[in-house]
């Protein structure tokens, strides 16, 4: 690098050290692009299963009727994929937790925000969402359809409740949780209230933002499945009932390994989306 | 000119943490607070940033009052408190926000060299190392020409060396716009390599005890006899002021000694 070289000699002092830091960067970013084999080590324990009873399935050594072996699971799931139900059942899921969540994480983030930049609003609101927070969110199941009806607005309410409370937690927390020192680098520099909550409070939350958003959207996903247990006719959760009810087994590990896939590709989607504003965490874990 | 008349600060806890400091600094001079911990030195420095509130006083800064956080006054902390959202160069930028976009990076292009971290203007502060992150913390204090700047034991939690090179670095800073300095310290070298008088502070509560001027030349040979004279002038002016309240004691033992004579 060029560091060493260009370092004006003012810091003589400190040449050697901005140099060691110079020749660290490309470095470390070398051991970022390097593949890491030892990643798939986490896939040999399922896939060895998974060949295992595929074996003991196949030569008769056990009878694979309510635990079916991969290959049917994997045709099964084919199979509604080809008929286009795996897409209507996903697509149904999809919606109703991204319109739940979307409505919750806006609800938590705002009277997060507010609850978390307030005393007098936090003393207001805090205990009783702590209260509501205490009581598990299944249990209004039998209230929201009573109010909402059986179709989608008391499935969507549900997991809107499922996700406000992780994030209107974790927004109020991580707003509480700013480092006074940087805080009062504001009022040093006599930021006003607002620009003091752009250029400080904000960034500052964006990293416990991000995980509380991503905690919201696990439950959002928990709590669909809830939603459709209670009386769906489309959806993944309904897949898994109907399963249940018609002794296809493998329909219901299809449903779970379409629910996981979605999850999963939901979260990453979320962590992709945001990475750019967390880009400057100094944190060891680069990805979870 | 910065005037500090009769300042005093009681916190809610009824702790003294000051009583009736009477301070004039003059333009371009930099006077260094030393003394003990709990000397009150820091509470003092974040009464002049306007951070905290004077129980009791006024500072003023050529006939304005100082109530608050002034743009004219900046200050350095112990730690560097760069932004870690921020890029080296916004963070220096960071006080700049009137400034047009030009003057801006003009300014902080400036200051980067000057503290010898151009090539790490993109960089996140998480990529410098404690000595290089207060270079920029000086610099962001620096780059909007305060008349006033208050230095809280910045190179406190630095090596030797570093600290050294920052001192340099500093007094060539200082030299450009000669602003007013106050620098806390409990470090007696650092005070008598930078400062053109030393106050000494005394705790419980916090006062000023000593006022010694420090008339060396610059630049400042270290290993002089004049700098080994005035780092000894100040040792001996601590040590008295840590002993003044075993004043206390001693006369107790007289009372006790008068009260055993009968």
């Amino acid at each position: 690098m060029t560091g060493q070289a260009t370092t004006p000699i003012a810091s003589q002092a400190w040449s050697s050290h901005e140099g060691a830091a110079a020749l660290a960067a490309p470095a470390s970013t070398e051991k970022r692009r390097a593949f890491d084999w030892r990643v798939l080590l986490g896939l040999f324990l399922p896939i060895a299963v998974a060949l295992l009873w595929e074996a003991a399935v196949h030569f008769g050594l056990a009878q694979g009727r309510l635990v079916p072996p991969p290959s049917r699971i994997l045709a099964t799931l084919w199979g509604l994929a080809v008929t286009g139900e795996l897409w209507t059942h996903t697509w149904m899921t999809l919606w109703r937790v991204l319109v739940g969540f979307v409505i919750g994480a806006v609800a938590g983030i705002v009277i997060g925000a507010l609850s978390g930049s307030s005393k007098t609003i936090r003393q207001l609101l805090d205990p009783t969402l702590q209260a509501l927070r205490a009581i598990p969110s299944i249990a209004w199941v039998p209230l929201f359809i009573l109010w909402l009806g059986i179709f989608e607005a008391s499935k969507v309410a549900l997991i809107a409740v499922g996700v406000f409370f992780p994030v209107y937690l974790g927004i109020a927390g991580a707003i509480l949780s700013v480092d006074r020192k940087l805080v009062e680098v504001g009022h040093v520099f006599r930021l006003s209230r607002i620009q003091l909550a752009r250029r400080i409070l904000l960034p500052a939350v964006l990293p416990e933002a991000v995980t509380s958003l991503r905690s919201g959207l696990g439950l959002g996903f928990m709590f669909v499945v809830a939603a459709e247990f209670m009386g769906a006719s489309e959806g993944l959760g309904y897949l898994l009932v109907d399963g249940q009810q018609m002794g296809k087994p493998d329909q219901i590990l299809a449903a779970i390994i379409a629910f996981a896939l979605v999850g999963k590709i939901a979260d990453s989607l979320l962590v992709a989306g945001t990475k750019p504003l967390v880009r400057w965490q100094d944190t060891v874990r680069e990805r979870l | 000119m910065l005037n500090l008349e009769h300042l005093s600060k009681t916190y809610a806890d009824g702790t003294r943490a000051l009583s009736d400091i009477n301070l004039l600094v003059q333009e371009g001079e930099i006077v260094s607070l030393i003394g003990g911990s709990g000397c009150g030195k820091t509470t003092l420095l974040r009464l002049i940033a306007g951070l905290d509130r004077a129980s009791a006083g006024r500072i003023s800064l050529d006939d304005e009052v100082l109530s608050g956080p002034h743009p004219a006054v900046g200050i350095v902390f112990q730690e560097p408190r760069l932004l870690p959202w921020l890029s080296v160069a916004d963070n220096i930028a960071f006080g700049l926000d009137g400034v047009n976009a030009a003057e801006k990076k003009a300014r902080v292009a400036y200051a980067l060299d000057k503290i010898g971290l151009s090539e790490h203007a993109d960089r996140w502060p998480r990529d410098l190392s404690g000595g290089q992150q207060q270079r920029v913390s000086i610099a962001r204090a620096f780059v909007t020409n305060p008349k006033v700047l208050l230095l809280d034991e910045p190179f406190s939690a630095l090596d030797a060396f570093t600290r050294a090179s920052l001192h340099e670095h500093l007094l060539g800073l200082w030299e450009e716009t000669r602003p007013t300095v106050v620098l806390v310290t409990h470090d007696v070298q650092e005070a008598v390599t930078l400062a053109d008088r030393a106050i000494v502070m005394q705790p419980k509560p916090g006062r000023i005890f000593d006022e010694l001027p420090l008339t060396l030349s610059r630049p400042r040979d270290k290993a002089g006899l004049p700098f080994e004279t005035s780092v000894r002038r100040i040792l001996t002016a601590l040590d008295h002021s840590l002993k003044a309240p075993q004043l206390q004691p001693q006369r107790e033992r007289d009372r006790q000694a008068a009260a055993l004579w009968w």
